[in-house]
């Protein structure tokens, strides 16, 4: 929080002149019979998504020339705010011109664009961005009916956060590149989570089949992982002795990580590792204990073997630990 | 014209309140704890206002009642010092209260509960009320303190507080009562009932905002939420707000004398709006029997029509009123008060608050009552509620697994 956010947002001043507009009056609003499709010789798909228990229900109707697969004409109904309504005339509009093929492609992205009345100002405020999802949603449903198809097969890839359509892969990717360790880092790189906040942790809005929160563990597990991975490969393939100063620290420290640090702990110390000093005869490792360690009788002992010998087994057999 | 009807999230200052607020923000501005006569200037004007205070509320002598910022502070001090002082400090570990509270109550709670307090929520039945021997069943050996509100602000439905005092003494467990919608709506007589704390906010009246009391029966132990001066006995410290103390007095006095018949006319105009508006709009109910429910409150659920698009098409006509509903609060749940009383899911999002004052006038109720009936065909007509075609096989929806 900071100066502008004391006040709070007035949520209905944060709509675009566009959605006022066509929540005051909406262009597409009303229905396409059965009767009137025939008529046409076309073909009538009419799709629900949401339900008024959920706060917002939407029902589309598409008429479809079968022979080209075109929208010819598109209708909606709504039970929902200004928003949901805005954005379901949006959409209807986006449609009708459209093959369906060519329609599944609208995102909601695209139904919040065009709600825009300036290309870079949001038509919504973030905790209302959903309600364009469901537009989203619904011609996918829409869409599965005319072609026979489960709705679901037009996703290509999984969609964890819908209000800024990220998917998981892009998520793994951010987070491993730009080393992310928070939900809000994840925010600031990509828009994800910063909406409705759905797809942050469970309990929110509407229940998903994955989380940020799980997304940034996993990511984070499997990174840490790797390292060790990496430290182990660095031992046994003798890179050891060719790393540069930093490189050997960090793989030291990987190893007391994953195999000793547990042991020290639970007795109520720690170590750290002060220097590494490479002759051609030994590679000298000076630590430090803390804690309960420190003037501990095993620790110059056994304490100290354990850990000689568990680093000499992962990265060199040159290793020798001196406790300073 | 454009009307105000949303008098339980606040009301209009009263004309006469703010007249005898001005004097202490112009020439009596001294601070009521200085030696010199600037400073005692002002004790008449609060001595009155305490009086009006206890009159009002119909406490005793020897109760206190420490005026403080809000309710919410009030709250808060109750909830967070019986924790210190019965729980921290003594040999409890529980408090009662109801899922309907106020989020300066339920907020508090769920502070407490993260701090190690067990707190049971009580349910309410069909009517919105939590029943007494509910209270009394889960009262246990540790339980420290019952928090139960006086009445309910989305519902204004009135709680049996005399029989929960009642069944709190029995046990000689604490009671607080939030009774912010309750006092200056509805007869507050703290000498016939047996409560140890109560919440007040001026706001709710006609005074000021920023000032709410607390009482406290027979000056018993609390230890102070703001340490300080010494102010008000200690009890709570800071600079009395002079004017605003005047003019929480004077609402209060304005708000309970001749409560009935201020009631009675808010009450009839009220039952007009209500019985036009069922009667005229199909597919609409009230939640909470007249009787045991505070004057001015209605809640109306309107099928098919989601409340924040409702606020919206009354605001454009000039209408204020509230919805504790779905989209309009900043985290989209649906009206936990909805829920609590067990109406479908579906009304969760379909109520409407409207609440009056002893300013509301007649021609303002035919204002609403026209408009409502517009706002509610238009939005039907776009409603797929009401929609006649009916989706492609395979097109419907299950019911919806938002809002757990
Ligand atoms: C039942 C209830 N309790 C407490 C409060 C909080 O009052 P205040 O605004 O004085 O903090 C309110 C009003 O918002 C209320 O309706
Ligand atoms: S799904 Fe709405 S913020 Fe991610």
């Amino acid at each position: 929080m900071a100066k502008n956010d004391i006040l709070g947002d007035s949520l209905w001043d944060a709509y675009s002149d566009k959605v006022t507009t066509l929540m005051n009056n909406p262009q597409h609003q009303g229905e396409i019979t059965e009767e009137e499709a025939a008529s046409h010789g076309n073909k009538l798909i009419v799709a629900d998504f949401g339900a008024e228990s959920c706060g917002d229900a939407v029902r589309l109707y598409w008429e479809i020339d079968p022979k080209t697969d075109k929208i010819v004409n598109s209708k909606f109904k709504s039970f929902g705010c200004g928003t949901a309504i805005a954005s379901s005339d949006v959409m209807t509009e986006l449609c009708i011109g459209k093959t369906v093929q060519e329609a599944v492609k609208i995102t909601n992205i695209d139904v919040e664009l065009a709600l825009r009345d300036t290309p870079d100002v949001p038509a919504v405020p973030p905790q209302k961005m959903h309600c364009s999802v469901m537009a989203y949603d619904v011609i996918k449903k829409a869409a599965g009916l005319y072609m026979g198809v489960d709705a679901e097969s037009f996703e290509e890839e999984i969609i964890v956060c819908e209000c800024a359509r990220v998917s998981l892969g892009t998520l793994q990717e951010v987070i491993r590149l730009n080393d992310l360790t928070t939900i809000e880092q994840i925010t600031d790189y990509t828009k994800a989570g910063g909406f409705c906040k759905s797809c942050i942790k469970p309990g929110g809005h509407e229940a998903r089949e994955y989380y940020l929160v799980d997304i940034l563990a996993d990511t984070r597990k499997q990174m840490d992982e790797e390292k060790m991975a990496a430290a182990a490969d660095a031992g046994a393939s003798g890179d050891f002795e060719g790393m540069t100063l930093v490189q050997q620290i960090k793989a030291i420290d990987a190893v007391i990580d994953e195999s000793v640090r547990q042991f020290l702990v639970m007795d109520g110390g720690d170590m750290e590792v002060i220097d590494i000093k490479n002759s051609d005869e030994y590679i000298d490792v000076y630590i430090r204990y803390l804690g309960a360690c420190n003037g501990c009788a095993s620790s110059s002992t056994g304490t100290l073997y354990a850990i000689e010998s568990t680093l000499k087994e992962k990265l060199s057999s040159k290793i020798r630990v001196l406790p300073i | 014209m454009q009307v105000y009807m949303d008098n339980n999230a606040t009301t209009m200052v009263d004309p006469e309140v703010l007249e005898a607020m001005i004097p202490y923000f112009k020439e009596q501005y001294g601070n009521p704890n200085s030696l010199h006569k600037f400073g005692t200037a002002s004790h008449p004007a609060i001595s009155k206002a305490i009086d009006q205070a206890y009159t009002a509320i119909n406490a005793a002598d020897e109760d206190d009642i420490i005026f403080t910022s809000c309710a919410t502070e009030s709250n808060n001090w109750v909830l967070q010092s019986v924790w210190i002082d019965k729980i921290l400090n003594g040999d409890k570990n529980h408090i009662v209260t109801t899922e309907i509270e106020h989020p300066s109550v339920l907020s508090t709670c769920k502070f407490l509960e993260d701090q190690g307090v067990k707190v049971t929520y009580l349910p309410v039945n069909e009517q919105g009320v939590v029943e007494a021997h509910t209270v009394r069943s889960f009262i246990t050996e540790k339980t420290a303190l019952v928090s139960v509100m006086w009445a309910n602000n989305e519902t204004g439905m009135i709680f049996p507080i005399q029989e929960i005092g009642e069944i709190c003494k029995e046990k000689e467990v604490l009671f607080h009562t939030d009774g912010v919608q309750a006092v200056g709506k509805i007869p507050v007589d703290m000498q016939a009932v047996n409560v140890d704390f109560m919440s007040m906010s001026a706001h709710k009246f006609h005074g000021p905002k920023g000032i709410g009391a607390l009482y406290i029966k027979n000056s018993q132990e609390l230890s102070p939420l703001l340490h300080g001066g010494e102010h008000m006995g200690g009890r709570r410290s800071g600079t009395l707000n002079v004017p605003f103390i005047v003019g929480m007095g004077k609402a209060m006095e304005l708000a309970t004398t001749d409560m009935e018949a201020k009631m009675a006319a808010i009450r009839a105009k009220r039952d007009r709006l209500e019985d036009a508006l069922l009667e005229a709009i199909p597919e609409t109910f009230t939640v909470g029997d007249r009787d045991n429910r505070t004057p001015n409150t209605i809640l109306i659920s309107i099928r098919g029509v989601e409340g924040e698009g409702m606020l919206w098409d009354l605001n454009n006509g000039q209408i204020g009123a509230s919805t504790g509903s779905a989209c309009a609060s900043e985290d989209l749940e649906a009206n936990t008060v909805m829920l609590a009383i067990g109406a479908d899911n579906e009304l969760a999002h379909t109520g409407i608050r409207l609440s009056l004052s002893r300013f509301t006038t007649d021609e303002e109720v035919d204002y609403v009552i026209n408009h409502f009936k517009d706002a509610v065909s238009r939005l039907r007509a776009i409603s797929s509620s009401y929609a006649k075609v009916q989706p492609t096989p395979g097109g419907e929806v299950q019911e919806c697994e938002l809002h757990h």
